[in-house]
């Protein structure tokens, strides 16, 4: 088990390395450099201001010297906002983005294992077909949209919701609600088709022989074996939930870090895009490796020692 | 006597069929190939035909609506900005005054064709990718696969905005940045119908009648592996579309005054309180396209493979 994880660990070292430097090199060779956007500066100001970030020096040198700082967490300054780090904006606006990602994490995982669940065990009535319905129209409808609509109907003409900033807890369920409905529609469709495999299984059959209720059966007996596919998805999960978190923090107007995210984007600030890339990928490869290590203490058929690396 | 009358009884009830072997051989009904058959259960899925009928609407809306309309997607008509729906602008105008209408359709031709052409680049690598990975085999199959799980490693949405940003909003450069790990799910289905189709006899037969890797893998393999790849392939579109409309909500979207949906659908966005058509049509069309290609799919993998179904 250690052995495995520790393989895996350098496998995500590997990764890391080769976005922070993919990542290094696109930026280089993007348009303009950090302080075209301003006034022109004097030539000899500019000379100063690149003196002052290490700009001067031959890449490699500035390669090396970025590839140290971001081993020892520290994404450099942000070019646009003064006196700012990446650091400071991830500092900022992660713990937002996290709130509201697990919020939306909870309600696709629950509602929609709760959905396929449903589903499966009513098979071919008008529960199953209306919840698959619905979870078809979930997949279709990309989350920005969503996110719009919910806003138009509750926030704008019902008047429920507030429209957006951030704040109390019911800032957060419209937003929670966009970002989640994407995944919890294909959770639902994952979770009704391994159950009605389940639900063929001869220990099932043995069950239902012994007399148990349709509940316990369902509930205690059916639904553990067809968690793993989904536990399984938790990775691509988080993967959606961090990039669908810049659109949606973005209409509703929330200080996350997807919004700063994007506000770097649009001003071109290199180090913060450069900076956050690196952190998503962080918390993204972690998050597969714990769900592959959770799939494996789980399910003991998996020996996650005996698994190939990645 | 009784004997006599008896086999003579029996002689009788049997008539001695005429020996026609020409005749015993035919084949009453035409033989059904495995695509016949697949469409055929295509055919019985009402919605999926539906869904077809659908898509070659807004395929020829997008062809025809351009051509023969008195509207220009790009003409300002300052006099006449953000119009209701109306008999004279079926989908009201934008806040220039251009007519939605128009410019949904000609979103629609940029749009899908994204999505078509991402689809089509990422069939072409991952098929050559995942065939060879997977025909080969060892030493070949591990390198192979391993670059491509470290690209997988990458969060997909991130590589693209990295590309936009540094290569420019274009047509091009965001298929460009679409395939750069849009093949790698490609890749891995290939991959393993090739590993499942290897060993069998039909592939020996070809090896020992000396035919050459090429032949081997394009003539006899993946022809048999067309199922799932159509599947994928089906599935690939709308969530290019998807991705293309995210990078416009983002702002990384194709420059103005061209449309695509995703631009509309952003530009429509801070409009949404008072000119909600503006952003309602895009949105709808976007919707119904992956609702369609999403219902396509699922359809076809039923019809592919029957025991699949979910």
């Amino acid at each position: 088990m250690l052995k495995y994880i520790l393989r895996r660990l350098a496998s995500i070292l590997l990764t890391l390395f080769v976005i922070v430097t993919i990542t290094f090199f696109l930026m280089r060779i993007a348009p303009g450099n950090p302080f075209t956007s301003e006034k022109r500066l004097p030539p000899e100001i500019e000379a100063n201001l690149n003196a002052h970030y290490g700009l001067d020096q031959p890449w490699y040198k500035q390669y090396a010297q970025y590839l140290v700082k971001v081993a020892t967490w520290d994404f450099g300054p942000s070019f646009k906002y003064k006196g700012q780090t990446v650091n400071d904006l991830i500092a900022d606006g992660f713990p937002v983005s996290l709130y509201l990602g697990l919020e939306a994490l909870f309600i696709a995982v629950f509602f929609g294992i709760l959905l396929g669940v449903f589903a499966a065990v009513r098979q071919n009535s008008w529960i199953d077909y209306s919840s698959m319905s619905l979870a078809v129209i979930g997949i279709s409808v990309p989350s920005f949209i969503m996110a719009a609509v919910l806003q138009y109907i509750f926030a704008i003409k019902l008047q429920w919701f507030p429209i957006a900033t951030w704040g109390s807890f019911k800032h957060t369920i419209l937003p929670a609600l966009a970002l989640a409905m994407m995944p919890l529609a294909y959770i639902a469709r994952l979770t009704r088709s391994t159950m009605l495999e389940v639900l063929n299984n001869d220990y099932i059959k043995t069950a239902k022989s012994k007399g148990f209720s349709e509940r316990v059966i369902v509930y205690r007996h059916a639904l553990r074996n067809s968690l793993l596919p989904v536990i399984s998805y938790l990775g691509p999960l988080t993967a959606n939930i961090i990039t669908g978190s810049f659109v949606i923090e973005k209409i509703f107007g929330i200080p996350g870090l997807g919004a700063h995210f994007v506000q770097s984007i649009t001003n071109r600030d290199y180090t913060v895009i450069m900076g956050v890339t690196t952190f998503y990928s962080i918390i993204l490869l972690l998050a597969v490796l714990l769900v592959d290590i959770v799939y494996g203490l789980i399910d003991p058929r998996i020996k996650v020692s005996a698994k190939e690396g990645v | 006597m009784i004997k006599m009358t008896s086999s003579v009884g029996e002689k009788e009830k049997f008539v001695l069929v005429r020996q026609n072997l020409e005749e015993a051989e035919k084949i009453e009904k035409k033989s059904i190939s495995f695509w016949g058959d697949a469409f055929y259960r295509f055919r019985q899925n009402k919605l999926a035909m539906f869904c077809v009928f659908l898509l070659l609407v807004l395929v020829a809306m997008a062809i025809f609506v351009p051509w023969f309309s008195k509207y220009d997607y790009d003409t300002n008509d300052l006099m006449n900005t953000n119009q209701p729906p109306s008999a004279k602008h079926w989908f009201g105008t934008d806040d220039l005054g251009r007519d939605v209408f128009v410019r949904t359709w000609v979103g629609a031709r940029i749009s899908l064709t994204i999505g078509v052409v991402a689809a089509l680049i990422d069939l072409l690598i991952g098929v050559v990718w995942g065939g060879i990975a997977g025909y080969k085999g060892g030493r070949v199959d591990e390198v192979m696969m391993r670059i491509a799980d470290i690209l997988n490693g990458i969060p997909y949405l991130l590589v693209i905005i990295l590309f936009m940003v540094v290569f420019g909003q274009e047509l091009w450069t965001m298929i460009l940045a679409m395939t750069v790990t849009g093949w790698i799910n490609m890749a891995r289905i290939v991959r393993g119908q090739v590993l499942q189709l290897k060993n069998q006899e039909f592939v020996l037969a070809a090896r020992t009648l000396g035919a050459s890797f090429n032949r081997i893998l394009f003539k006899h393999v993946i022809p048999n592996a067309m199922g799932p790849i159509l599947v994928t392939l089906t599935l690939t579109i709308p969530s290019a579309i998807f991705t293309e409309a995210f990078l416009s909500f983002l702002g990384l979207g194709l420059n103005p005054p061209l449309a695509s949906w995703g631009t509309m659908a952003n530009e429509g966005l801070p409009a949404l309180e008072y000119y909600p058509w503006r952003l309602f049509f895009p949105a709808t069309f976007i919707c119904l396209t992956m609702f369609a290609l999403n219902v396509i799919g699922d359809g076809l993998r039923d019809a592919i493979d029957p025991r699949l179904r979910k």
